[in-house]
């Protein structure tokens, strides 16, 4: 799980020179297998962009075909380039034009393209990039950006990866070009925690799994024999805490992904559920109903002593810190329906802070800090919005039967949420939404999928 | 749980219209079926009711279960009705210990749904300690809206579903 930034200069990429021999290697070679995503695809509703850029992404080039951890690099170069065109296209920002579409470059292309070649297929950028091993068992990917008008280099990133986790160095180029055209902060090398459905409506089973941020590097962590709801990556994406109906009861376990082991986040007879982090991982916020009330508690992560943060009859339960992990916004339903309120982490100054119609619920506060965003219940419906921390300036994204708890991408400019189906065949699925609105999207998982997580942007 | 023909073919139908206005009753719709619930009609000749099971529990009380308006935990006359022939058979079997389900329909949020399930089966377990229970023999937990009874979508099947469940855990 290592992906090491290089700069690249020159010789880096000289080095490997000399061993290319045969450009015309790439059409020769066997066709290299496809990047195969699982069954359903991702299918897009809702307008995109009118005048999305429009990016080549030729098959990244390789000085010499060598096989790591039996891995091809003239076949990587071909994957990664469809991972990067992939990205931007699912950023509903850019035009990409794949490997699949556009011809093959050679390595002396990679610091010097053609540019007359990518103007007449009418590309305002053109990415290119290399992968070749790396002489101790691993591979370094290069990652160039250009405008093609100009004729001028906008982005160089080389990576040096573990032969596993090339998809990471497909996905850190992807944000290098995000982020250079778009001035946003990157967000596609991070991970989704989430809830694998299966199973009939009235007996799902529901699995712990976790992927990449474009369903890639799928794992089911919990077999389904016990229910599992609500998970949330840990910031270092090293534990998953989530509620496991194990042995028939309601609790919080803190699972760490590394070993396999999973522990309680708190001793206690009483249910615990709806957990979530603080920003630094230190702390875990939950939610215990004790003889029928609900209310939020707060955990060092290590373990302790929870501290009672609400004291109301009502329902008090969810909660999301603010980025700065000053504040939390949590639902109650104190004043008679599901509110939103704003509170210290202390638990004082605990204020109401939504006041359109119909009821709020799993407020999620965005990484930028700007913006929190929520589920409207309504009218029978369940919709995504968002509102500033002090609940004004709501705005509704989706409007379906039930889209439900928000999640934000890692810069706050994408959510994410699950939408379930009605009827007796209703079943979940994994969507998501910039936050204008637009580029509405589902996510392909191997089975049905709900409570996504979306942690950080990784190292 | 299997659930009429007809109320699937409504459910489609009815979805949309009655979504905004979930409070009405649903007596307008056609009879839930209550029967199936007591599984009176499938205790197989010759099969001997075990004093104190399950089986002997759902036979003998008026209902498993009791029922709830939409967002609601309050116990009303009828689920009073139900808990007190409830209580009458656990007072007939001492040793008998139960769990008391939570459920709530699913137009409420994930972790919501917990908190109301929990007060639901907080307040059918209260209502029988009223009535004289040790509440140590009764254990709750919430399903929220993981374990619907009634799959369509719609106020017959949501109505169903708004419940609290009280099951034979043992002696």
């Amino acid at each position: 799980m290592t992906l090491r930034p290089l700069s690249l200069s020159l010789a880096l990429l000289l080095t490997a020179a000399p061993v290319f021999a045969q450009e015309t290697a790439a059409p020769a070679a066997p066709t290299p297998p496809a990047v195969t995503q699982t069954e359903p695809r991702e299918t897009i509703e809702g307008q995109l962009s009118q005048d999305r850029t429009v990016i080549a992404v030729p098959a990244l080039a390789t000085p010499a075909v060598a096989t790591v951890a039996g891995l091809r690099t003239d076949n990587l170069g071909r994957q990664i380039a469809e991972v990067i065109a992939a990205d931007l296209e699912r950023s509903g920002l850019y035009a990409p034009l794949g490997p699949a579409s556009v011809r093959a470059i050679t390595m002396p292309e990679v610091t010097a393209p053609r540019f007359a070649d990518w103007k007449a297929r009418n590309a305002e950028n053109v990415v290119h990039g290399f992968v070749r091993t790396s002489g101790t068992g691993g591979l370094i990917v290069g990652c160039y950006l250009y405008d093609t008008a100009l004729g001028s280099e906008l982005v160089r990133q080389g990576f040096e990866i573990q032969p596993g986790d090339w998809r990471r160095a497909a996905h850190k180029c992807a944000d290098a070009i995000y982020s250079r055209l778009s001035g946003e902060s990157p967000f596609f090398d991070s991970r989704i925690a989430y809830i694998a459905e299966s199973g009939p409506k009235g007996n799902r089973t529901k699995q712990l799994a976790i992927m990449d941020s474009d369903g890639g590097n799928h794992k089911f962590i919990t077999n389904g024999q016990a229910l599992a709801l609500s998970p949330r990556f840990s910031p270092d994406y090293k534990k998953i805490v989530y509620v496991s109906y194990l042995a028939d009861r309601v609790r919080v376990f803190i699972y760490n992904v590394d070993t396999g082991s999973q522990k309680l986040v708190t001793e206690s007879r009483n249910a615990t559920f709806a957990p979530r982090w603080s920003p630094d991982g230190r702390q875990i916020l939950f939610s215990m109903a004790v003889g029928g009330n609900t209310d939020i508690y707060r955990i060092s992560a290590e373990g302790g002593t929870p501290v009672r943060l609400t004291n109301t009859p009502g329902i008090d339960v969810g909660g999301s810190f603010s980025p700065d992990g000053r504040k939390i916004v949590f639902e109650s339903d104190r004043s008679g329906s599901q509110q939103l309120y704003t509170m210290n982490i202390d638990g004082s100054g605990q204020q109401r802070i939504s006041f359109g119609g119909g009821r709020y619920a799993t407020p999620e506060w965005s990484p930028r800090g700007d913006l929190i965003a929520f589920t409207r219940m309504g009218g029978g419906e369940f919709r995504i919005g968002v509102m500033t921390p002090s609940g004004g300036g709501v705005r509704m994204l989706t409007n379906s039967w039930q889209d439900e708890a928000p999640t934000w991408a890692p810069n706050g400019r994408v959510i994410q949420f699950f939408r379930t189906t009605a009827g007796r065949d209703g079943k979940s699925s994994i969507w998501q939404v910039d936050l204008t609105g637009v580029n509405l999207r589902r996510l392909p998982t191997p089975r049905d999928g709900s409570d996504p997580s979306w942690g950080p942007i990784r190292p | 749980m299997t659930i009429r023909k007809t109320t699937a073919m409504i459910a489609a139908i009815t979805m949309l219209a009655v979504g905004a206005c979930s409070k009405k009753a649903p007596e307008v719709l056609p009879p839930a079926p209550e029967g199936t619930d007591t599984g009176s009609a499938d205790s197989g000749i010759g099969n001997a009711v075990i004093p104190g099971s399950q089986q002997d529990f759902v036979a003998n009380v008026s209902s498993d279960r009791v029922f709830f308006d939409y967002d609601q935990y309050n116990v009303d006359a009828e689920d009073q009705a139900t808990l007190q022939s409830q209580a009458q058979w656990l007072q007939r079997n001492p040793a008998v210990r139960v769990t008391l389900e939570g459920h709530a329909d699913e137009r409420g949020t994930r972790d919501y749904n917990l908190a109301l399930g929990e007060r639901r089966a907080n307040a059918a377990k209260n209502y029988l300690a009223s009535l004289g229970i040790d509440p140590s023999r009764i254990q709750v937990i919430s399903y929220g809206k993981e374990r619907p009874a009634e799959l369509g979508s719609n106020e017959a099947a949501w109505a169903k579903n708004r419940r609290a469940v009280t099951v034979v855990i043992g002696q």
